[in-house]
């Protein structure tokens, strides 16, 4: 026993960087909505970048640690505190036997991650840790958290162990934090950057103009698996018959309303609605951090652009980790 | 952006995914050219292939950009340096695309779905008689002579999008969805039936239900169909539905 589930919070699920290769079967991909925050935790921690940890949404979760953990917290900011007191996040972190860590309320953004050193010990499901809610799979017994649930953990690796001795010893935290702003944005009103979509061109010339020109906003009808949005509706230039097929991450379409649906984590694998634009992959992890009522601003960007923002933010998660590996010294 | 070449256009979705087309509309000979990708995909993934979805005419495939970019500048054969991921799978997939034709048409496996039809696990049975003017009966009869085809699997693990069903039983959807159906239910929409995995909201017209698990995790594949498949369904009895049922746990 080492960590047990004091309030399970309004949603607290097991994600990693996502179920794989199954796609074809109709098993969705699931995975982390922020996979920056979710990479940077496990980095922080000395795990694999793909391990599993806690997604925390917007606020309530409370943990009692029942021995001592090495832990990071990234992601939005909650309000995290431990035994009352604000804890530092983006940073290694040992949490003592005995401590309670609650997530208090969003302050910025919409979704924490807790990585925990040596990863939580559940069983891979077709190869990821990733919770299916709807199909009862993968992470914790293929459920969200609940009060009472018990924790436990894999053994530490080399590296998971010297950064805990390190803590251990110092008995105070590492000055040092990550700086998160290059990667992601948890600003509720935000620009995010667009290819067009596949049936782009089917459009009117209006509805092609006012995608990028008006703002749009989260209904409350956002979850894991979509976000519907409110804004100027969107309409074809002539109806036409599509077939479904394969959609992904950040697929921004259109059903016969008009109003847009963006896919997220926990999106089907096929669709049949006019996809009219896509999120770039770099800007998808701020997109996991919209609470309903945040403001959208598209902009579109090419293909080439979009491809060199994701490699630059891979380059800032390897000086992560390349500092990380040198245990801080410059970070 | 649109790369057409050998009858294929290659749409991007996004930086991270592509959209193959291999044709207009729903037909077999579509179906076949769509397995021979995903296929030759699976025996010939490129570097920083993830995944592929096959469809009714398309295939979308699914790939890391940053691996694409770093395999294509370690290359040092490749004199194209400045092409995008996209470009780069592109041309790997237009490579593949020629050899479409050299694949043998696989044999489809046929997969025998039995049904207990009508009562409480085919709540619809006699709505859609009805709705033909003929028993119930030939419902079911037409229902089990059709041999159907799967096309692809999408909206929930392991669910069939078929063609091939007799239409004197098509049957639009039911004008209010049912809040939930259960596992296993059979149902029709349209000129379409197929097989509910798990248990979801949905309007179709459920004629009757399966004992056989169409999800199941813990195997490779995970799915009972798959895309490819020849479906026939076998009216079975209360009985035979139990039993099944039982082995199945």
């Amino acid at each position: 026993m080492t960590v047990k589930v004091l309030n399970q919070g309004l949603l607290t699920s097991v994600q990693d960087l996502g179920r794989y290769g199954s796609q074809q079967y109709g098993v969705i991909v699931s995975g982390a909505m922020d996979k920056y925050s979710l990479r940077v935790a496990n980095l922080l921690v000395g795990n694999k970048e793909n391990e599993g940890a806690l997604e925390i949404t917007l606020l309530g979760t409370t943990l009692q640690f029942e021995r001592d953990r090495l832990i990071a917290i990234t992601g939005g900011d909650l309000l995290a505190t431990i035994d009352g007191k604000k804890a530092v996040t983006w940073r290694p972190l040992l949490v003592r036997k005995g401590s309670v860590l609650q997530f208090k309320s969003p302050l910025k953004g919409c979704r924490a991650y807790i990585a925990f050193a040596g990863g939580i010990a559940i069983p891979e499901v077709m190869g990821s840790k990733s919770t299916y809610l709807r199909a009862g799979i993968g992470g914790f017994k293929g459920r969200a958290l609940k009060k009472e649930d018990v924790l436990e953990f894999d053994e530490m690796n080399e590296f998971n162990t010297s950064l805990f001795q390190q803590l251990d010893q110092r008995n105070d935290d590492f000055t040092w934090t990550v700086k998160y702003d290059a990667l992601i944005n948890l600003e509720q009103t935000q620009t995010i950057r667009v290819i067009k979509g596949p049936e782009f061109d089917r459009f009117d010339e209006k509805s092609k103009k006012t995608l990028f020109s008006e703002p749009y906003v989260l209904t409350t009808q956002a979850d894991r698996m979509g976000y519907r949005m409110e804004g100027p509706p969107l309409s074809l230039a002539k109806e036409f018959e599509l077939l479904s097929e394969g959609v992904t991450y950040g697929t921004i379409q259109v059903p016969p309303d008009g109003n847009p649906i963006i896919l997220m984590a926990d999106r089907q694998t096929t669709g049949g609605y006019p996809k009219i634009g896509q999120i770039i992959s770099a800007d998808l992890p701020s997109m996991g951090q919209l609470q309903p009522n945040a403001k959208i601003h598209f902009k579109e960007i090419s293909h080439e652009e979009a491809v060199m923002e994701l490699l630059m933010k891979e380059q800032i998660i390897n000086e992560i980790k390349i500092g990380i590996q040198f245990k801080g010294s410059y970070l | 952006m649109s790369h057409c070449f050998s009858n294929a256009i290659i749409k991007p979705l996004g930086d991270s995914a592509l959209i193959v087309q291999l044709g207009e509309g729903i037909s077999p000979a579509i179906h076949q050219k769509i397995q021979a990708l995903s296929s030759l995909l699976n025996t010939y993934p490129f570097d920083g292939f993830i995944e592929s979805v096959p469809a009714f005419n398309t295939i979308t495939i699914y790939y890391n950009p940053v691996v694409v970019h770093h395999a294509q500048i370690n290359n040092l054969s490749n004199h194209h340096s400045s092409l995008t991921p996209f470009q780069t799978v592109s041309s790997n997939v237009n490579k593949l695309t020629q050899h479409i034709d050299e694949i043998q048409s696989l044999e489809a496996r046929l997969v025998e779905i039995p049904v207990l039809y009508g009562g409480e696990y085919g709540p619809d049975l006699d709505y859609v008689a009805s709705y033909h003017q003929i028993s119930a009966e030939e419902v079911i009869r037409i229902h089990t002579q059709s041999e159907c085809l799967v096309y692809m699997i999408g909206f929930a693990p392991g669910f069939p999008f078929m063609g091939g069903m007799d239409e004197r039983i098509a049957t639009p959807r039911r004008q209010t969805p049912r809040l939930s159906i259960v596992p296993g239910s059979v149902g029709i929409a349209g000129k379409q039936t197929g097989v509910y995995p798990l248990e979801t909201p949905g309007g179709w017209q459920i004629i009757g239900r399966t004992p056989l698990d169409l999800f199941r995790p813990d195997l490779s594949p995970p799915t009972l169909l798959q895309a490819g498949d020849k479906i026939k369904f076998v009216q079975i009895s209360p009985e035979e539905y139990y039993r099944d049922k039982e082995r199945n746990r």
